[in-house]
This record gives C-alpha cells, structure tokens and sequence, in this order.
C-alpha cells in the first residue's frame, strides 16, 4: 500500500516542476541574456542587465520601493499589535469572530479594493464632494496620485496579514507570566513592555516580513492609486515586460525581487526556529 | 484591567473595522447610485447592473472567469488531492524536501510567477489565451489545495485506515470506504476556494492572458484606468459579493466533521 | 493447551536502533496475555506486529500454526482495539461494527443476525443510530469491542484500551472485559502500562523492559516471586535490602515492626519511624533504618490502633519464605 501510493504525488510534482520551477530557471537564464533591438531575446551572455539597476532611475526606483515598503511594515504593525492585542483579550468565541472579519477583505482582490479608494479620494470623489459642499474647501484636494495614497493603499491591503500572525503568538502568550509580572509590581505599560513585547516577537517578526515581502512586489496598489512618479519596482518590472519588451532587464530586475525576498523568508525561518528552541527550553 | 483600558481598546478595534470595510460598502453603495459623473447621491437604481447583462463585453469576461475558473479548480483539486494522500505517506525527509517544492508558490510574489509564466510560454511558443490562463491558475492553486487536504488526514491519522484494513478491508476499500468520506469535506472545500483563487487573481493573469481571455478582474482593470464609472461600481460589488459567498461555503466545508479541533479557518 | 500464536525469535528494529531483541513467546487458545511494561518498553511494537501494521526485521509469527508476516493485516484473522478507539466519524454505531463483515462481503442475514447478538453482548442496542462523536468515551470503548469481536476473530488485540478512560469507570470496564473474555472464550492479548490493570484481568502477564520480557507468569508468580530487579519494583512497592552479592526483596506488608522494648525476637533490622501516613485500610509506617541510607516501608491494617511515635525506635522482622532474592 505504501509504496504503491506515492506515484500519486508525481502528476502534481512534475507540474509544479514544469510550470514553477523551470519557469523561475528561466528568468533566471534570462537576465544574463541581451536584448536585440526590436525587443527579442539574443543568446549572449551578459551582465549589463545587472549593472544597470544601478542606473540612478532605478536605484531610485528601488530606494523607493524600500522605503514604502519599510513604512508600510511599520505602518500595519502601529496600527495592527493593538488590533491584535484587543483580539487576544476576546473571549473565544468572539476572537474567531474578529478574525474573520479582520481577514475576509483579504480575499477580495487588490484591483477592486484599490479601486474602492479611488472612488472615495478622486477630485470629484466622496471626500472632496463632502468638504465642498460643507463649505470647508473651494477646491478638490489633490488626494490621489501621489505617494501618501499609494502607502494608504498598501497599508490597507496589507493590515491582515500583520494581525493575524501577532494574534497567533498573542494567542499563545502563557498569562500566568503577565500576571506574576503584575505580582512583582510592574505597571500595564511596563509589563507590556518587558513581558508581552518581547514574548510576542516572533508574531511581529512573521507578520512584518510577509508585508515587506508583498510590498515589495506589489504593483496594482501602485498602479491604481499611485501617480506616474510614484511607481515601484514591481511596476517597472511590469512596464519591461509588457510594454518596454525589455525581457532581460525585466529578469534582472525580478531577481533582484526575489533575492530580497528569498533572504527575508531564510531571515524569517532562522527567527522562527530560534522561537522554536526557547520555547522548548521554556519547558 | 481597568473596564477603561478595555472600553478603550474596544473602540479601537471598531475604529480599524471601520478603516477596512468602509470603502468596500462605499463603492458597492455607490453602485446603486443614478448619478453617473459625481459622488453626488441622486437616487436609487438598478440600471448599472442591468446594463452590464447588455454589455457583451462583460458577459464574455464572466464566461471566460468562470470557464478558466471550472477547469483550473478542477485540476488543482485533483492533482493536489493526490499529491496530499502520497505525502501523507512519505517519510519524513523526502517530504519535507517535496514540501519545499509544494509550498514555494505560496510565498513567491505574485508578479515573479506571472512573468516567469510569460516566459516560459513564450519560450516553448505557446500562445497566449485560456490553456495558458488555466495552467497559470492550476499552478498556484495546487498548493493551497495540498495545505487544506494534508490538514485534513494529519487531523484524521493513521489509526482510521489500520482500524479498517484489520476489519479487513482492502487498500482500496480502505480508501473508498474511509479515506475518501473523511477528507471529502476538505476537496469541496478545496474547489470553492481554488475556484474563488481563479476568479480574483489580477496579477498572474494580467502576465499570461491573452486577447480572447480576458476575464473579469482584467476587464475591472481596463475599466479602472479609464477612471471611476458606475458599471465599475456594479461589477467589483458582484465579484465581492461572490467571493464572500464562495469562502463562506469553503469555510463550512472546511469545519464539516471536524467540530472538535477546527485548526486555524482557511481564510486566515 | 493448544498454542494460537507462536512468535520465533522476531526482532525489530527502527533503522539502527534495535527496539526489540530476538523474542520468542507461545500463547495459548483462549488465555488473557497482558504484555505489561512501562512506555516505550516495546508492548505496542510487539503488539503491531501480531496484528501485521509493523514487519518484524527477522523471525516468524505463527498463528494457528501458520507462518503470517507474508499477510497483510487484512487478511489476518484477528481484530484489534485502537487505543483511541479509531471509530469511522462518518458512520453511525451500526456501521461500524458491520464494517468488517461488509468488507469480507458475509451474507445480509447473517450480517443481521449476528448484529443483534453482539449489540446485546455489548448492551449498545438503543445507540445504535448513533454517531461516534455523540457517545461518551465508555461508549465509544463498547463500540470499537463490538466492532472487532463481529468478526469471530482467533485473537482480539487490545493496545491500551482504557487508557483514556477516568479511574471509576476503568475499574467496572476492567470487570466487563473479562467476564467478556470468559464468555467468547477468545484469546485476548491486551497491552496496558498499567499493573493494577494487568493484575486484576489476566490469566498471565508478560513484563517488558526493553524490548525484553523479563518475566512471563500468572499474576500471583509475579507479585510473589519476581525474577528480576526491575520486575520486583515495577510490580507493586517492594523494600530492598543489599545481602552479601544479591539483593533481597519484601513487600511492606510482609515487614513486621516491633517495640525494641519487648525484647521478643531477635530483629532483623533496627531504625527509627520517620513518618506514619494514614490511607484509611491501611497505614504506611516509613522506617529509616540505621546501620544503611535506607528507608523501609511497612504496612499496617488501618484500623489497628495506631502505637507508633515518630523518632521511637523499632525492629523490624519478617519471614525467610517472604524473602525474595534477586541478582544483582
């Protein structure tokens, strides 16, 4: 029965080969590879597709994306910890509540819900028809198409994905700690501080890497909210592929994408089983 | 803790309920709205949806969605089933090794998968259209598929299928009459939610569609770069309105028969 | 008496580690064989490999005379019960125990007939279109009896299975399953860490360290006369006392303590009461002794008048015939 049973994983297996692996081998080939001039692939092999990310348009486009996406990190844990830690105070049943609540826009897709924001900041959008008739502006703020929307943008798709893993390590928090730090006489602010914190890290750690990770690869929040100077790296990857045919650019670029975020999830396994072993010697 | 500090947090809590539902019930609000050009509300009506049923446009991108949809759901549930039940069965280091290999397309970025979708395509001259969009969606479905079903039979063991072959049940009795009952909640939980993955991916399918592929969340794109329109409105309300349903029903396919230990909801 | 399951010299191992020595065991028709021992010693492996879910390294399992690690487990004609039950949750209490008589396709008639007859044995008649999942843990224990012992097998398995049971209910259960045992006149080979279990069920009782049964005897020979250290002390309390090149072992209640003053025998051990605890048939009296760092334990019955003062000094005596020795 054992063995007679594991050919079954082979169909999926060869397609995920076929379809993920290969395909990233691929690009990779490709970002070695020179562009003719009419946007088709040459076969030889070169390393200016490298050299020109450092080209200061993109090092700035990258500068960029690095620093929306380390704001936007810092951003969902400001405002998703106390979301979190008001989860984990719930009772049980009300905790499953909230989070689902907390996690279903999550489903509904980036295109749509960047677009409900167009809808409320837009020049002749629900904000500004408001203020204007209130009398308190006599002309449309310029809200969107610029950088502060584009980070309201990630901020706003990306919040789940840091409350649901800081919940998780809230979750597990032992309160018998927090109390016999009330017990010794700390303050709330303090015990949060020196108990809560630090137990909670390996949640923050989680959560703050998925968001970067999303971050930087993002392009529809960008796309829709953002202006024409306030594209990230995801857009212009998007730009080499579709309308600069620019294919080996593209490929370096995407590497690079996937460098950082390689390292941050290898970053992240690493916290996590460093988690893993003071758990095991806390017991 | 003081009631204060709670009643504190509380409202906290609303306030950024608030921040995440409110422009979703804007824009599906604003979908009913008889005014085409402002935020001015003019009245209520129903014509931007049954404009839409007019638009032939539209109708094809539904039909396209739910064509690549049905056929990618079914691949994905299929192959990832199998895959799950063959991995239940592995030792330990080979599968942690192919669990690598399963779970990798769960945390790339969406856009590293779409373009090296696009260029494999190009590279072995496949054209762009519906074969190209369904096996795009198969592959990133395949994945969630195997989380949900492993869950499934880590949660049901080993004990259930030994309890049957020493009834003596054959392999594959044990399979028909135990294993299959028992993770059944878990594929039509599958297939909801891979189904519902197809219908709203963007950024995979914006990189390997074609011209006679388009479908809804491509269509929305379109649309939303031509800027803000009520027939937008209608739309992005129907897909929000359908993806809740279909995870909703995932959900309690999900929990089916597994009341004692729910584990973690598959939403999350 | 006629052997049912004959094991020669299996072994297993789990990649290097040897987790059962080469082992050979008779069991005979219609005898209650407990394999006793604490986790990890190697019963539920042994266990495993009767019922075919594990393949011994090396050696054969004979039942009936007939060589079996060539068959898998469901053709082998014995049942097992889980411990954890392993109830199907998609099927009603009924469906369940006709499970095994489905799979071997037994007549409709039949399947009803004999239905009946365990529903009634096992007093599961009025659940009978039940869930698993609506029954308590002693009923869901009933199930999974009925289930396995449908099928008529030569050999029922059980792997612990009151181990999840609270204490009341495990001492009726223990009753039921033997006089169950009695009337079936089936083999019964039941695996359990706990003695008191072990004790009060089995015909005979196999105690395992290590992959290794130190002792194979009725409950009497193993209480009374354990051949080894660790069978002495696994078993009930024991005091043991250092004897030229052995080990001498006698239970508390064998330990008689006397009033120095009295003059009487001559003691075989002298110390002073370190503690008295009261556990209402009996009393435990803890002496430490004084030529060795050791303190004897003795019992008392609980309603003799309590004359012992903590600190007085005592002899302790007891006879030769309760002495066991025991190698080193």
């Amino acid at each position: 029965m054992l063995s007679r049973t594991r050919w079954l994983s082979v169909p999926a297996l060869l397609w995920l080969a076929f379809f993920f692996l290969i395909p990233l081998l691929l690009v990779i080939a490709l970002s070695f590879l020179e562009r003719g001039t009419y946007g088709q692939v040459v076969y030889a092999f070169t390393l200016n597709n490298y050299s020109r990310i450092a080209d200061p348009l993109y090092g700035e486009v990258l500068l960029e994306t690095l620093a929306v996406s380390l704001l936007t990190t810092f951003l969902t844990l400001l405002i998703g910890y106390p979301l979190a830690y008001h989860i984990a105070r719930l009772e049980r049943g009300w905790q499953h509540t909230w989070l689902l609540l907390v996690m279903m826009p999550f489903w509904i897709n980036f295109l749509v819900r960047s677009y409900a924001w167009v809808v409320i900041l837009r020049s002749q959008g629900v904000i500004n028809t408001l203020l204007l008739s209130l009398g308190l502006i006599d002309q449309p703020l310029s809200l969107l198409y610029n950088s502060a929307a584009v980070l309201l943008g990630m901020v706003y798709a990306l919040l789940p994905f840091m409350v649901l893993p800081v919940y998780v390590s809230l979750e597990q928090l032992d309160r018998r700690k927090l109390e016999a730090a009330y017990d010794l006489g700390a303050s709330p602010w303090r015990a949060f501080w020196h108990i809560t914190l630090p137990l909670t890290k390996s949640g923050v750690v989680t959560g703050s890497i998925l968001v970067f990770v999303s971050s930087i690869g993002m392009f529809v929040v960008p796309d829709v909210m953002g202006g024409a100077k306030s594209a990230l790296i995801g857009n212009v990857i998007q730009n080499q592929f579709l309308s600069a045919r620019d294919w080996p650019f593209g490929s370096a670029l995407s590497i690079v994408l996937m460098l950082l975020s390689v390292m941050l999830i290898f970053l992240y396994f690493r916290a996590i089983r460093v988690q893993e072993r003071e758990g095991r010697e806390e017991r | 803790m003081t009631g204060k500090r709670s009643r504190l947090f509380s409202a906290y809590g609303w306030f950024v309920l608030v921040f995440l539902y409110l422009p979703i019930i804007v824009l599906m609000l604003y979908s009913f709205n008889q005014s085409r050009i402002n935020a001015v509300w003019t009245g209520f009506t129903w014509k931007w949806y049954l404009s839409l049923l007019e638009n032939r446009h539209a109708m094809e991108a539904l039909a396209n969605s739910l064509t690549i949809a049905a056929w990618s759901s079914l691949l994905a549930t299929l192959l990832g089933t199998l895959a799950a039940l063959a991995l239940h069965r592995y030792a330990a280091g080979v599968k942690a090794v192919l669990n690598g290999l399963i779970y990798l397309p769960i945390i790339i970025p969406d856009i590293l998968m779409g373009l090296s979708l696009l260029v494999l395509f190009s590279q072995i001259g496949m054209s762009l259209g519906k074969l190209t969009m369904i096996a795009a969606h198969v592959t990133f479905g395949i994945s969630f598929v195997v989380v949900i079903i492993s869950a499934r039979l880590a949660g049901m063991g080993n004990e259930l299928e030994e309890a049957a072959q020493d009834l003596g049940a054959s392999p594959w009795q044990t399979f028909r009459h135990v294993t299959l009952p028992v993770i059944a909640p878990g594929v039509v939980a599958s297939l909801l939610l891979t189904f519902t993955m197809s219908l709203d991916d963007f950024v995979i399918s914006f990189f390997v569609a074609g011209p006679n592929s388009t479908t809804l969340p491509l269509y929305i794109y379109g649309l939303v770069k031509r800027g803000v329109s009520p027939e937008v409105n209608a739309l992005s309300t129907l897909m929000i309105a359908v993806t809740i349903l279909l995870l909703v029903a995932a959900e309690v396919f999900r929990r089916k028969g597994m009341e004692k230990e729910p584990g973690n909801s598959l939403i999350m | 008496m006629k052997t049912i399951i004959q094991l020669h010299e299996v072994e297993k191992q789990f990649g290097q580690q040897t987790v059962i020595p080469p082992l050979s065991l008779a069991i005979a028709e219609g005898e209650f064989l407990t394999l006793l021992g604490p986790s990890g010693c190697g019963k539920t492996t042994l266990l495993r490999m009767i019922a075919g879910f594990e393949q011994p390294t090396s050696g054969e399992i004979l039942l009936d005379g007939q060589p079996i690690s060539q068959v898998p487990p469901y053709k082998r004609d014995m049942n097992m019960v889980f411990q954890h039950y392993a109830l199907f949750p998609h099927m009603t209490v009924e469906e369940n125990i006709l499970f095994g008589l489905k799979m071997k396709k037994v007549p409709a008639a039949e399947q009803q007939h004999r239905l009946e007859e365990v529903l009634q044995l096992t007093r599961l008649g009025e659940l009978r279109r039940r869930m698993p999942r609506q029954l308590s843990g002693g009923q869901q224990q009933r199930v999974a009896i009925a289930r396995a012992i449908i099928n008529n097998p030569k050999v029922l398995l059980l792997d612990e299975p009151l181990g999840a049971l609270d204490y009341q209910l495990r001492k009726n259960l223990q009753l039921e399953l033997k006089n169950l045992q009695k009337n079936l006149g089936i083999t019964f080979i039941y695996v359990t860490h706990d003695q008191e279990e072990a004790m009060a069920m089995s015909d005979r009782i196999a105690v395992m360290n290590r992959g290794v049964i130190e002792q194979l005897g009725t409950p009497q020979e193993i209480y009374l006369r354990p051949k080894s250290l660790f069978v002495a002390t696994f078993i009930g309390e024991n005091n043991l006392f250092r004897h030229r090149d052995a080990i001498l072992a006698v239970r508390p209640e064998k330990v008689k303590v006397y009033k120095m003053a009295s003059g009487g025998e001559q003691p075989r051990r002298t110390g002073r009461i370190a503690d008295i605890v009261f556990l209402g048939s009996l009393r435990k009296i803890f002496i430490q002794l004084e030529a060795e760092e050791t303190t004897v334990l003795a019992h008392e019955n609980g309603d003799a008048d309590p004359v012992w003062q903590i600190g007085e000094r005592v002899g302790l005596g007891w006879a030769a015939e309760d002495e066991v020795t025991l190698p080193c």
